[in-house]
Formats: structure tokens, sequence, C-alpha cells
């Protein structure tokens, strides 16, 4: 009879899995650098100071950091359910226009104690309602959940360019932008916030949503392992067989799960439409979408993973924005090279990181464990 | 609309449907042999980049198409190294694919000519040219032959032509040989392949490297034939509407042919269309012409039209043994 297989410690597995393949990937990211002729170590240098240096950088890398925390939650959520929720660009983009509207609509008529979170939860609802259809499907008619998100973010996107290019757009305007909102429809920022108790920090596009975007982190910790939906999430994402012998139906998990997953993905316009831009304007979710997913393969779909993740991210755009301007030869898409690297090797080889981990720090259970456990 | 009006907008559907159509046809081998492939896009992309940057370095347009392929194949191989040797999730792969080539042409174009991105255009002795059919200048004044031989199936260039070919050819391979006769069982069964004695692994590989090759030729076309150079994101969704045409072919090669040539006669018509006022409907919302293949796929993929059924074994890495 041939010994058990060997397990992984648990610390290993959360720890040291996703920091050989991150490692590898900033690695690879390194060689490229060096392809381009600058040296990837100045460049390092260069990014974290950018990012981390002054209390400015730190603002902008929490700020980046805020929407890759939505966005990386929403990806996460939708693992737990063994669903892949491709979509987070596209339910963004809607949750724009979720908080645009209520925003335009009311910023004249409501105070701002009453319109800023109605047009927070409208920019959640929007998310949702644009993941609910490839929810259905997928739920109901076996749609593949992947395909119908891609064409989802197209035709959101086809959605806001005409919307921007016509209705939304105000008179005699040439941008593809909406109106400006009024104060009341602006969430504050984080300088304003500090000054009204005396302290004064470098200005920043951080806001109010950073806190928002904490607490949607603990939320999600709190429902994937302290609820009874979260339970049954886990156990359909695991083995949808055993969940549905245990009663648990495929199809409530499956739309419940991709509205949560939509509604993450749309607070991340909040940030963007109502902390900084105060309008809706083209294509401002810009990939941070996408980012999700490197973020939720990263911090392996766990809140504290996906903050931490994030806050690379954040480090990573704000950093790379300063590392273009001193290397122009280093340009931001340095940041999305580095991003397709982190779900090559965090996500799709990550079992060629676990193999030789396993040799290493794996450990057999011993007879009177696996004893144990089979009796 | 007169008969040259409907001639001018079905060629240009034919150019504009070629890359959709070796894409989708990539996707078909992949897909067929049991191999989700959303990195079509990252990999037509990574073709047409490297095909433009060797095509302007070296002066010599096959050089530059011999680079496309090798390179979409790499890429398709990269794909295979983690979804099928490492058994890793080929959605993620496929993510991953896509965007770390839209970054890597962004830098190194950007650092190799500093031009933002773009490569430096090709003069017209670097790039491809379109190809006149036989005696398509002397019966063009025919009525109604003349303008459609000419100017509807003359003139485009080769890529256009080997798209076309390469949609009986696919049926024959798949449908008719042995090769295509496995490549489908792996995507069906592949334990029963494996039981033949046939490796799984090395059929799944084959298949990547058609579809890499197929890629290739549509990156290839895009940024040394219809256009004159590489920009950043050029394929701009291509690949995903191959995708979508994939799904509406049910995987199979004349469909894929329908889907593509359907959307490519969209697309041209949205180009037409463009800021034009039309009776009745009053200003054109092209957007919504633009939007119509990703909403057909989706109403495709809800089963209300024909139902579109998957390779069984689509998306699974096949495990020696396994109950």
């Amino acid at each position: 009879m041939s010994s058990a297989p060997k397990e992984l410690p648990h610390w290993v597995d959360v720890v040291l899995v996703p920091a050989a393949s991150v490692a590898t990937a900033f690695v690879a990211a390194g060689l490229v650098v060096l392809a381009i002729g600058e040296n990837p170590l100045e460049a390092l240098q260069i990014l974290l100071r950018g990012a981390l240096g002054s209390g400015e950088g730190v603002g902008f890398t929490l700020y980046y950091a805020t929407n890759f925390i939505f966005t990386g939650l929403a990806v996460a959520v939708a693992f737990h359910a063994g669903l892949f929720n491709i979509g987070g660009e596209g339910q963004a983009y809607l949750g724009g226009l979720g908080a645009a509207l209520i925003a335009l609509a009311f910023d004249s008529s409501l105070p701002a104690i009453i319109l800023l979170p109605l047009a927070v939860i409208a920019s959640a609802a929007f998310g949702a309602l644009w993941a609910f259809v490839p929810a259905w499907l997928q739920a109901k008619r076996d749609s593949h959940i992947v395909i119908t998100t891609i064409m989802f973010n197209f035709l959101a996107a086809t959605l806001m360019v005409y919307l921007l290019a016509g209705p939304l757009k105000p008179l005699g305007s040439m941008a593809p932008d909406t109106r400006g909102f009024t104060a009341a429809a602006q969430l504050p920022t984080i300088k304003g916030v500090l000054v009204l108790f005396g302290a004064t920090i470098p200005s920043s596009p951080l806001n109010l949503t950073f806190f928002l975007a904490l607490l949607a982190a603990a939320f999600v910790w709190l429902l994937i392992w302290r609820s009874r939906l979260g339970y049954e999430i886990r156990a359909f994402g695991h083995n949808p067989a055993a969940a549905a012998y245990a009663g648990i139906s495929a199809t409530r998990i499956t739309i419940i799960t991709l509205l949560i997953s939509g509604a993450l993905a749309g607070l991340m316009a909040s940030n963007e439409i109502l902390g900084v831009h105060h309008r809706l304007s083209l294509g401002f979710v810009s990939g941070y979408g996408f980012v999700g997913i490197a973020v939720a393969l990263m911090g392996r779909s766990h809140p504290v993973g996906v903050v931490l993740a994030s806050l690379l991210f954040g480090v990573l755009y704000q950093g790379g924005a300063e590392l273009a301007f001193e290397k122009p030869a280093i340009t931001r898409d340095m940041i999305v090279v580095i991003q397709g690297l982190v779900i090559l090797f965090a996500g799709a080889l990550e079992r060629q990181f676990r193999a030789p981990l396993t040799a290493l720090f794996g450990r057999r259970p011993s007879r009177a464990e696996t004893q144990a456990a089979t009796s | 609309m007169t008969l040259q009006d409907i001639v001018l907008v079905l060629a240009s559907a034919l150019r504009l449907s070629t890359p959709l159509l070796l894409a989708c046809l990539a996707g078909l081998y992949s897909e067929r042999a049991g191999i989700f492939n959303i990195g079509l896009e990252g990999k037509m992309l990574a073709a047409a980049f490297a095909a433009a940057v060797v095509a302007t370095t070296t002066s010599s347009v096959l050089l530059g198409l011999i680079a496309g392929i090798i390179t979409a194949v790499f890429f398709s191989l990269v794909h295979g190294f983690a979804s099928i040797t490492q058994r890793g999730n080929q959605i993620v792969s496929g993510v991953a694919i896509n965007t770390l080539v839209i970054g890597l042409t962004a830098v190194l174009g950007n650092a190799w000519f500093r031009e933002g991105g773009r490569t430096p255009p090709l003069p017209a002795s670097v790039r491809f040219q379109p190809i006149e059919l036989p005696f398509a200048r002397a019966i063009r004044e025919v009525p109604v032959l003349g303008p459609v031989y000419s100017d509807l199936l003359s003139g485009h260039y080769l890529f256009v032509y080997l798209a076309i070919a390469a949609v009986p050819f696919t049926a024959f391979v798949l449908g008719q040989t042995r090769f295509g006769l496995r490549l489908r069982a792996v995507g069906e069964n592949p334990a029963a392949v494996d039981t033949a004695g046939v490796s799984v692994e090395r059929m799944r590989d084959l298949a990547l490297v058609c579809c890499g090759v197929l890629c290739g030729l549509a990156g290839t076309y895009m940024s040394t034939a219809q256009s004159a150079s590489f920009v950043t994101e050029m394929t701009a969704g291509k690949g995903f509407i191959a995708l979508a045409a994939l799904i509406f072919a049910k995987w199979r090669p004349w469909g894929a042919m329908g889907a593509c040539l359907l959307f490519g006669v969209l697309d041209a018509i949205a180009i037409r269309l463009e800021g034009a006022t039309l009776p009745i409907v009053g200003q054109v919302p092209v957007q919504a012409i633009q939007a119509l293949p990703y909403l057909l796929t989706v109403i495709l993929l809800a089963g209300f039209i024909g139902r579109a059924i998957p390779p069984k074994a689509g998306g699974v890495p096949y495990v020696k043994e396994r109950r």
C-alpha cells in the first residue's frame, strides 16, 4: 500500500505559495524591464518611493487600493461558489450609471446625508442588476457564466457609449461626460474629514469609500465563514452534487452569490464617481474590474488576502505613475504586464509552486492520525 | 440602395469578418479538443505586434508573417503548459494571456519605437497587397456579375481567401481524418482516447498549435494587411466576438463561417450608418448594431434559439485513471 499523500502545512499554503508565485511574477516583470534597457532595481526604488515615500503618494495608493478591494472581493465571493465572474468591469460601469442617475436627479433637492447613501446603494444595486441576467442564465439555462459576463462587459461598454454620447450629455458639450454633480453628491475626502478634527494631511483623491471598502471586506468574511449562506456558498463551490443532496438549491446560491458579487463590483464606482470625478465619464472603470481577478487570485479569495493584494496593486498603480514620469520608457502598461504575470503564476500555474513546496515542507500524516481518520 | 452599395458593404464585411473567421476557427480547434480558449484575443494581439515589428525591422512582410505565427503558437503553448501539463484553470490561463499581451505589446512597442506603442507605418512594399482575381478587370463592365466578381470577390488580401479556404479544410480535417476524429474525441471523451493508446495531452497540444497558427494569421492580417502598423489594443475585442461566433456556430466550421460573415455584415453596416439618418428611424444608434453580436450570443446561450452545446470534456484537465 502506498503511503498517504504529503500534506502541505496550512501556513505554507496560505503564505508561501502565493508569495512564491507573486515573487516569480515580479522577477519576470524585472526581466521585461531589463529587456527594454532599464535597471529593474532602480525602477523598483522609484516605484516604492512614488507610492509610499510621501503622504500624497500614500493617499493615492490607498485610493487605488479602494477600487481593487471592491473588484477583488467581487471576484473572490464568486470564486467561493465555484463561479468565475469575469464581468466586474461591466458591473462597475453600470454601478457608475446607478450612482450618477441618483446624483443627477437629486443633487439639487436632497441633502448630502440622504443623497450620498442613496447613490452608494444605487451603485451596488445597478452592479447587481447587471450581474443578474448572467446569473439567472447560469442558474436556470446553464449558460456559461464566463461567456455571458464577457458579453455583458461589451454590452455595458456600448450602452455607456450610447448614453454618454446622447441622452446623458449636457447640451452643447463635446466631451462624453455627464454634467458635474453639485457638492451634495460629492463624498467627503479623508482630508476634508480630518480638517474638521483639526488635522491636516496632503491632498489626494482618498475618500470615505476607503472605509466602506474595509467594511465590505469584513462583511465578506462574516458572510463566507460565519453565516449559513456562506456555508452553503462554500459547500456548493466545493461539491455542487453533495450540496444538492444536502438540500442546498443550486439556483438560489448561484443567483444570490452573483448578485452579491455584482453589487461589490458596482460599489467600486462610488469611489470613482461620487468620491473623485463627481461626474460620469466614458471608460472610467479603465480596467479596475479586471485587476480584481489578479487581486482575488493573489489574495486566495480571502478578504484579508484581497485587502493585502489590493494594497500591493495600489502601490503598483501609484508608483507606476511616478515611474512612468521619471522613466518614460517604462510606461504604466508595465502594471498590466505584472497583472498578467500574477494571474498566470498565482492562478493558472499555482500547482507548479505547490509541488516543490510540498516536497520541501510537506509531511505525511502519522499512522495514528491516518487510523484515527479512517476508523 | 443600389447594387453598388450592397457590393461595397458586402466586400467590406468580407474584409472585416476575416480576422473573426480565422480566430473563430482557431478557437474551434482548441475547444473541440476540450480546451476552453478565452485567450484568442491575446494571441491575435501578440501576433499582430510581432508581425508588425519584424516586418518593419527586416523590411520583409514574409518574415513578419512567420514571426506572427510563431508568437501566437508560443502563447498558445503557454496556455497548453498551464492548462494541460499543469492542469491549471483554462479560463484563468486565458485571462492571464490576454492581460499579459496587452501590457507587453504596449511596453515593448513604446520602448522600441517611442511612438506611444504604435509601430512605424509599413511602406507598401512591406505590406500584403490585395490580390486581383483573373479577368477581374475584363468583366467589370458586365452587369451584375461584373461588380460582384470584380468588386466583391476580387481584390482582397491573401488572408481573406485563406480564411475562406480554411473552412472546408477544417471541416475535412475534423470530419474525415484520423487526426480530426481523435481531436474531437479528446474533447468529448478523453478517457476513451487514452484507452486507445493515444496521448490525450499530445492531442490537445497539437490542437493548440493549430489554434496558434490561425491566431497568428489573424493577427498578422490586422497589422500588415488591413492596416499598416500595430496600434495598442488594435484587436479591440475581436477575439471575444470570435468566441461568440464559435458558440453561435455551435462549434462547427461551416457555422463558424456563417456566424463570422453575419457579424462582419453587422460591423460593415454599423460603419456605413455612422452618422447617417434613415427614413422613419431617424438618427441610427450605431451602438445598437454594434451590440447585436453580444446580444445575439447571450440569447443563443440562453437556449432561446436552438441550443449551443459545448464539447463535453471542455474545460476539464485530463487526469489518467480518475474515476
